[in-house]
């Protein structure tokens, strides 16, 4: 960490935590539920104290944004988790409005347009209506959708129970499939006006085109009155490495405007998650970010043992501080390999980096039994130790054959002009505006702000280690590359500390039975993961399932940012751009 | 943090006389010459043996890292899971016997909900009796979590290596299919299976008159 580009220094509060109730006496209350922190605000006060935190104390970083609905008290609560990007802990505020067909709720878009994409989310999946919000269209789901999924009354089709496990499995647990089980409409209620077969696909789609030219209206003026083209990008695109849409708008070749659209490998993963007992999210959030699961499996590790107050052995922090960076490197490689494959350089420096990922697999599997569907971690611990040879195998990766190889990806790659050419300049995310859009990991980095929650608030054993926080001033698509290959060195650094420093001992606290109540409260808890801060926030009322469980997603977070990088690009660094933020699908479909 | 590797915006377009590609073609060919070297230096082990196998990945390895498979398969850790499978233990008499007792933890703990159990009952007194009447997995719903041989107190539910399991038509996997035999356990997971013993034995000797 040496010289700092010129970003407006936040201002340094005096005191860390602020006494919110008294500077905003009235509109604001501590949150005295047990269990709880934060503070309740009035939701008339929210835009005026949101505004006083950001500017006055420096609260300049929205992270999650999420819904809670109450429905045995008759609420629908909106949380908010801010952060200082200058470090330190965080800020829950919450906002609490009556359970109705339609809740309102001021945006806070004008103040963190980070907010943008997280209270679509919160308004398509809890109805939580957010005025003033620039363009308040369904995400995950389709136009027209019945219903919002999360709502606790909202029943999915196909299940024959509200919570895991079903008692249909045992003792008489004869073998129906799920199509003799429980057939389509069972158990949906569709309200009396709704009429699958006349929902019309196109419905959708009108309102996208209409707030994407509304949109590239406001911004651009209309001086000279000329038909912007509208081109579509996929869903089917080998470019969007998954199912993803981009609409974009343009004159000529310069794009005027820019949507995502997204939700096509949308699951509802959030409410099977409400469904499931807590131990049997781990292996699903496998399925999250699934080129990196074992960072996922640690943010929601952490959670439930902030709820559980419990924390893991030595040996077991060691495991998992190795697995979540050995998972860093394995997604960046494939991420600068990806990156590479949308700038058409045709499959040799993604197949030079899958070599090593795979190697990083390799010890995945010995250790965890499988390849990316890791399931390793367990609240207090990880699931086994490590077996014969394991420590030597890592050993020779990232002390031996690691560096050299990333030697190798840096001569085959940093000096190509075409890379230059494409990278240098191009898709720039400035530091306000990174900020400001809540973007995360590698994204926030390249452009300039030394964010990374390893510093800013160490979890684990973060603490304990020598590393730098990688960052980059430009944020353009270079920048974007080249700090990944910057954190893997970095990554390989805290992995040499760890295994030459890494206790015997047990791995688990404590073996926990495999159903158990949780004591009632939330918790957040987030990481630093390979694609920025990946958090889960978990509401329990003490029943063996989590009555809330939501995930900040970096890479769905990050695409707020996406149309901002693209304004003024040509349509060809659209898929560049895309390709430099690192998104997996099954992270922002969820 | 500021790396190895320096910028030059203004520069960076003023040099382009193609050394950077160069370069990376400098890289791409060593690898290639490599790989004949490689072979040269093995002379024929190095395909199709497992240390051939093992050396292309290993610290050392150089040139080419491909494997040809199906003529050559990566050996699988021991850890490695995919579908669950239940263990029989066979007796003196020949008699195959399950080590599951119905107990049902498995099919509670199951993510997906893929275990189906019909406990036996004694067909005199209808009282149940520690042993499935039916077991049924799911393949198609089950997520290889694992979770089920964790949780199982009877070491009675363990997840296989098998992972070549194309079939033609959807199946469900019961009884039949699902038993294999204690020394198969113990020979695809020897370290486990060691010490499982090892802890029954010691319970057995701690509580004589129950048998393992």
């Amino acid at each position: 960490m040496t010289d700092h580009p010129a970003v407006a220094p936040a201002p340094q509060p005096t005191a860390s935590l602020p006494d919110l109730a008294a500077r905003f006496a009235g509109h604001v209350v501590p949150d005295s539920r047990p269990g709880y922190t934060g503070w309740i605000v009035a939701a008339d006060h929210l835009l005026e104290v949101a505004r006083a935190l950001r500017d006055e104390l420096g609260y300049d970083y929205l992270s999650s944004l999420t819904g809670v609905d109450y429905l045995p008290q008759g609420k629908m609560e909106v949380v908010y988790h801010l952060y200082r990007t200058v470090g330190g802990p965080g800020l829950v505020l919450k906002v609490q409005a009556p359970r109705a067909d339609v809740v309102e709720v001021p945006s806070i878009t004008s103040i963190y347009p980070g907010a943008e994409f997280q209270e679509r989310e919160a308004w398509d999946l809890l109805g939580i209506r957010f005025t003033g919000h620039p363009d308040l269209r369904r995400i995950l789901m389709w136009e027209g959708f019945a219903g919002h999924p999360l709502r606790k009354d909202w029943h999915e089709p196909y299940y024959e129970a509200e919570a895991k496990p079903f008692p249909s499995r045992w003792p008489d647990g004869h073998y129906l499939s799920a199509e003799q089980r429980a057939p389509l409409g069972d158990n949906l209620a569709y309200p009396a006006t709704f009429d699958p077969s006349a929902q019309d696909a196109s419905e959708g789609d009108a309102a996208l085109y209409e707030a994407l030219r509304r949109a590239a209206r406001d911004a651009n003026g209309t001086a000279l009155e000329t038909e912007p083209l509208l081109v579509n990008l996929g869903p089917q695109h080998p470019s969007t490495h998954g199912v993803f849409r981009v609409a974009v708008l343009l004159d000529g070749e310069t794009i005027l405007g820019l949507k995502a659209v997204m939700g096509y490998l949308h699951r509802n993963h959030e409410k099977i998650g409400e469904r499931n007992t807590y131990i049997m999210n781990m292996p699903y959030t496998d399925r999250l970010d699934y080129l990196s699961s074992m960072s996922n499996n640690f943010g929601y590790a952490l959670a439930v043992e902030k709820l559980l107050n419990i924390r893991p052995p030595e040996r077991a922090e060691y495991l998992r501080v190795i697995m979540a960076e050995l998972t860093r490197i394995a997604n960046h490689l494939m991420a600068i390999g990806a990156l590479l494959n949308d700038l058409g350089a045709y499959f040799t420096p993604m197949l030079y980096a899958l070599e090593e990922r795979e190697l990083i697999l390799d010890i995945f599997e010995m250790v965890s039994g499988a390849r990316m569907m890791c399931n390793y971690f367990r609240f207090g611990g990880v699931a086994r130790d490590l077996p014969e040879g394991a420590l030597d195998k890592i050993k020779d990766l990232v002390c031996e054959r690691l560096p050299r190889r990333m030697d190798d990806l840096e001569r085959l790659l940093i000096e190509n002009e075409i890379i230059q050419a494409r990278g240098i300049g191009q898709g720039v995310l400035s530091a306000a505006d990174a900020i400001r859009y809540s973007a995360a990991g590698p994204l926030l980095r390249a452009s300039g702000i030394p964010y990374d929650v390893r510093r800013a608030e160490p979890y684990s054993i973060y603490d304990r280690f020598e590393f730098d926080v990688c960052v980059r001033d430009n944020g353009d698509i270079y920048d974007r590359l080249l700090i990944r290959l910057d954190e893997i060195r970095q990554s390989m650094r805290i992995v040499q500390q760890a295994v030459r420093q890494i206790p015997d001992g047990p791995v688990l606290a404590k073996p926990l039975p495999y159903q158990m109540r949780v004591p009632p409260g939330e918790a957040y808890g987030r990481v630093e993961g390979p694609k920025g801060e990946l958090g889960f926030y978990v509401v329990s009322d003490g029943s063996p399932n989590p009555w809330r469980y939501h995930i900040r997603a970096p890479s769905f977070i990050n695409l707020t940012a996406f149309e901002r990088m693209c304004l003024g690009q040509k349509v060809a660094d659209v898929v560049a751009i895309l390709g430099s933020i690192d998104i997996v699908l099954g992270e922002v479909d969820r | 943090m500021r790396a190895s590797v320096t910028r030059d915006t203004e520069n960076a377009r003023s040099t382009m006389y193609g050394k950077g590609i160069i370069k990376g073609l400098g890289v791409t060919l060593r690898r290639f010459i490599e790989t004949y070297l490689d072979d040269l230096r093995w002379w024929g082990r190095r395909y199709g043996t497992r240390e051939g196998i093992a050396h292309r990945a290993s610290k050392d390895g150089r040139g080419i890292f491909t494997v040809q498979y199906p003529e050559e398969k990566i050996p699988v850790p021991e850890e490695f899971r995919f579908l669950p499978f239940l263990v029989y233990d066979e007796l003196p008499t020949g008699e195959r016997r399950l080590r599951c007792t119905a107990c049902g933890i498995c099919s509670r703990v199951c993510p997906p909900q893929c275990i189906w159990i019909v406990r036996a009952a004694y067909p005199d007194t209808g009282r149940p009796k520690p042993e499935p009447a039916e077991f049924s997995i799911d393949p198609d719903l089950c997520m290889n979590c694992g979770l089920c041989a964790e949780f199982c107190p009877f070491d009675a539910i363990k997840m296989d290596h098998e992972y070549e399991l194309a079939s033609y038509q959807r199946r469900v996997l019961d009884l039949t299919r699902l038993a294999k035999s204690a020394a198969y356990y113990e020979q695809i997971r020897p370290v486990n299976a060691a010490r499982e013993n090892a802890a029954r034995a010691a319970k057995a000797t701690a509580r004589p008159g129950v048998t393992a």
